[in-house]
């Protein structure tokens, strides 16, 4: 194992060093892999040149197959073949409604109801460990370019997902071993890769239609500043159904033909669903395609579908798209003038009517200077070296919303809101409710996600009960239910009894996500066997932890530990950073866990004192401005 | 408790300087912002999520004028009992009544453009309102809490046509 480079305590910190650090769009249909080299934002190729990595995996007895390989033989191997595994991401098997056309095994995790799974003949799969197979290899791709390990990958999601879909996906990264610095919303992404481009300065909306998932979001930008005002959407509308509606036509025309049509093979499908999607691709520069192939039952499919039946077939689809969009405008407070451009993010919006459509809606043309397919991965690849450290210029800041409502379940399946759509993040928000009975003492909380008036109607989030409440009369306990979302836009959610102080304390862990020993008995498994092993990587991880903190430390106390701290408390503070420094000398991990406990623990007040005065250093320069008038 | 307007370097009062207050927001959060304390230790992380999300919070009830009046009100030490007390000056009610009516009507005769008209009807009523909570708040206070939650019962309304708009929309 490589030994870290500590430097002395009280000395001043190592000189600086670039870090590695990526973006990544884990995309429905394919994802990708950028980073920032030498000021300029690139996306990263495979050996063979290729940038699109396509997001489909292949189980195979003994092997993992990702990619273009994989996306060759989907056809004929279309159960062991995952496509758009990303449209199942935190969803629950109800979810997923039209199972009989996808050509895959679906079942229910036999120990948490309502998960699903997929059999491969590499058995069992979930979302989560199918999106982790495709991050692996992208991993790989990027420390193969790059020549070293990851610091820190910024992994980006619909702006529409909501929280279930996000902890599925932060729980993908870890799985694959990346260490997630942030979630970022595609739409925003788009928007740095997009502003920091063209210098931009004004009102945008990011039109992003995807694979599988449809965003929009309006964002303002100014001096470095990317504020969303509004954001909207549908995580379950994308490039995938309007393949869905040639396949459909097909099938139709087909049928109509045939006398005795027997039904589809699963590989049938697959193949019938590749070929309209490879027309809807064609019919973005042709006037009518061509659908040619044999079926596994004999029959020959020759059809000829022209854009105008393609556009009648997809009408409603792009006008699904317009309704999210005028939501968000309302939502914003925003008329089409106050619009300075409209920018065109995800491989769906190279066809022409959606950017007809696009362009009769907001009334000017939209923007597609930058590749809709990478946009994203840019922008994700510089928010990542900005959060790694490498820039140090503090003109980069991304202020985010949530999508949906979050709010409580209340008497007759009601619900309660308690953060309100389009609220910036982070944002905590505390609602007070009271028992209903008297001597009642438990009281259940249910979360739940969206814009409807009933409980039945919205996503059901988590549910935990308060316990110990002391008996009183009905309507006499004060029960203070806090919701916090963090930056990545996950939620957690404390309950409190006001006159007992009985406290409840749960990270939301959505109903369909996988539980936290989950997690890590699968990172445990994907360590290796070997006891020693999995003691190196506890100890590294472990060393690594303390020495971030004590570089951050470090790091504070040479720009105002003089000035914030008396000399005994800088005194303790420097014990206990000489003390993490020497146990990470050693070689018990968790020695060196209670030693950066104990020294995150003895600079609480100095954090605190630290956060005050840039407040204060932030807001100086006004007072100065109006002291010269 | 953190004073809202000291935060943002305001004075505590109804009439304030939007634009002062959109800029010191965003000094202030490009300070706090999580983002920028990924690799700090966790006390400064945590402090960094506490003190984001109190700039937050302060911004969004600074920037609304009802909350904004309720806010003053509240430091003042009056609550404005928006919950409990819907009494409610009879000229008032009977413009509410025909707003609802004309909300209906539309919703009937699936006029967005009735609706919109309404809003607009509506933001003219909630700014003479406002005008008036910023003088009442110093020299009635008791006065400025039934404006207040008359300014409520508006923007409830305002919230309700705009839900309607876009159920008409889909």
């Amino acid at each position: 194992m490589a030994l870290l480079q500590i430097s002395e305590p009280g000395m001043s910190p190592a000189p600086h060093q670039h870090k590695l650090a990526v973006g990544i769009d884990l995309g429905t249909t394919n994802s990708l892999v950028a980073t920032v080299r030498s000021g300029m934002s690139t996306v990263l190729h495979d050996e063979h040149g290729h940038a699109l990595l396509p997001s489909v995996v292949r189980y195979l007895e003994n092997e993992i197959v990702v990619g273009h390989a994989a996306q060759a033989a989907q056809s004929q191997d279309p159960v062991n073949t995952i496509v758009s595994v990303k449209r199942f991401m935190g969803r629950a098997l109800n979810d997923i409604t039209d199972r009989a056309h996808i050509p895959y095994h679906f079942v229910e995790n036999a120990s948490s109801e309502g998960i699903l799974e997929l059999k491969t003949r590499a058995g069992l799969k979930s979302p989560v460990e199918i999106s982790a197979d495709i991050l692996k290899a992208l991993k790989i791709r990027a420390e193969k370019a790059l020549g070293g390990e990851l610091t820190g990958v910024v992994v980006t999601v619909p702006a529409y997902f909501d929280d279930a879909q996000r902890q599925a996906t932060k729980d993908a990264a870890r799985l694959a071993g990346l260490n997630v610095l942030r979630l970022l919303n595609e739409p925003t992404a788009a928007a740095v890769a997009y502003g920091l481009d063209n210098a931009s300065e004004g009102v945008y909306v990011i039109y992003d239609l995807g694979g599988g998932t449809f965003d929009i979001s309006i964002l303002r930008l100014s001096k470095g500043i990317f504020e969303v005002l509004a954001t909207n959407g549908d995580s379950a509308l994308g490039g995938d159904d309007f393949d869905h509606r040639i396949y459909c036509w097909v099938l139709d025309q087909v049928r109509s033909k045939t006398a005795d049509f027997k039904p589809l093979t699963e590989a049938d499908t697959r193949l019938l669903l590749t070929k309209s999607r490879q027309a809807k691709e064609w019919l973005t520069d042709n006037h009518e395609a061509n659908i040619l192939c044999k079926l596994s039952n004999g029959a020959l499919v020759d059809e000829t579908l022209t854009v105008q039946q393609f556009v009648s077939l997809t009408e409603n689809l792009v006008s699904k798209t317009l309704s999210p969009t005028r939501k968000a405008m309302r939502d914003a407070g925003l008329s089409m003038e106050d619009i300075n451009g409209v920018v065109l993010v995800g491989g769906a919006t190279r066809m022409p009517h959606i950017r007809h459509a696009v362009q009769a809606f907001f009334k000017q043309e939209p923007l597609t200077n930058l590749d809709p397919d990478k946009v994203v991965a840019l922008g994700a690849a510089i928010q990542a070296n900005v959060l790694v450290g490498n820039r140090s210029e503090e003109d980069l800041l991304l202020l985010d919303v949530t999508p949906l409502s979050l709010g409580l379940e209340t008497m007759g399946g009601l619900v309660e809101k308690v953060i309100p759509r389009n609220s910036t993040l982070p944002i905590a928000r505390a609602q007070d409710f009271t028992t209903y009975k008297d001597g009642q003492t438990a009281m259940a909380i249910h979360v739940v996600q969206g814009e409807r008036e009933l409980v039945a109607d919205c996503r059901s989030l988590a549910r935990f009960e308060l316990r110990g409440i002391p008996p009183m009369a009905a309507g006499a306990a004060r029960i203070r239910v806090t919701f916090q979302v963090d930056a990545d836009g996950l939620l957690s959610v404390t309950a409190r009894e006001q006159t007992s102080g009985v406290e409840s304390n749960i990270t939301v862990k959505p109903s369909y996500g996988l539980s936290e020993d989950q997690i890590t008995t699968m990172l445990k498994d994907s360590f290796g066997a070997a006891e020693s092993d999995k003691a190196a990587r506890m100890l590294r991880e472990a060393t690594v932890d303390a020495q971030r903190l004590i570089e951050a430390i470090q790091a504070a106390l040479a720009e105002n530990g003089a000035t914030l701290l008396a000399q005994d408390e800088r005194d303790t503070i420097q014990a206990h950073l000489e003390a993490l420094h020497t146990l990470c000398q050693g070689t018990d991990s968790q020695a060196i866990k209670h030693g950066t406990e104990a020294l995150n623990h003895a600079t609480e007040n100095f954090a605190a004192k630290r956060m005050d005065a840039s407040v204060q250093k932030a807001l100086a320069g006004k007072n100065l401005d109006s002291l010269e008038l | 408790m953190q004073n809202y307007f000291a935060l943002f370097q305001l004075p505590q009062q109804f009439n304030i300087e939007l634009a002062v207050l959109d800029s010191n927001y965003r000094k202030l959060l490009a300070e706090v912002h999580p983002d920028k304390f990924v690799n700090a230790s966790s006390a400064e992380r945590m402090q960094s999520m506490q003190k984001a999300t109190l700039a937050n919070e302060a911004y969004q009830i600074l920037k609304q004028p009802t909350s904004r009046a309720r806010y003053l009100l509240q430091l003042a030490g009056i609550e404005t009992e928006e919950e409990n007390n819907t009494a409610m000056p009879a000229d008032f009610l009977m413009a509410q009544m025909e707003w609802r009516e004309a909300i209906d009507d539309a919703k009937f005769a699936k006029d967005i453009a009735a609706l919109d008209a309404l809003l607009i009807d509506m933001r003219a009523q909630a700014n003479i309102l406002q005008q008036q909570v910023a003088e009442e708040i110093t020299q009635a206070p008791t006065q400025a809490a039934m404006t207040v939650r008359k300014l409520r019962f508006i923007d409830k309304v305002s919230e309700d046509v705009n839900q309607l708009i876009a159920q008409l929309e889909d």
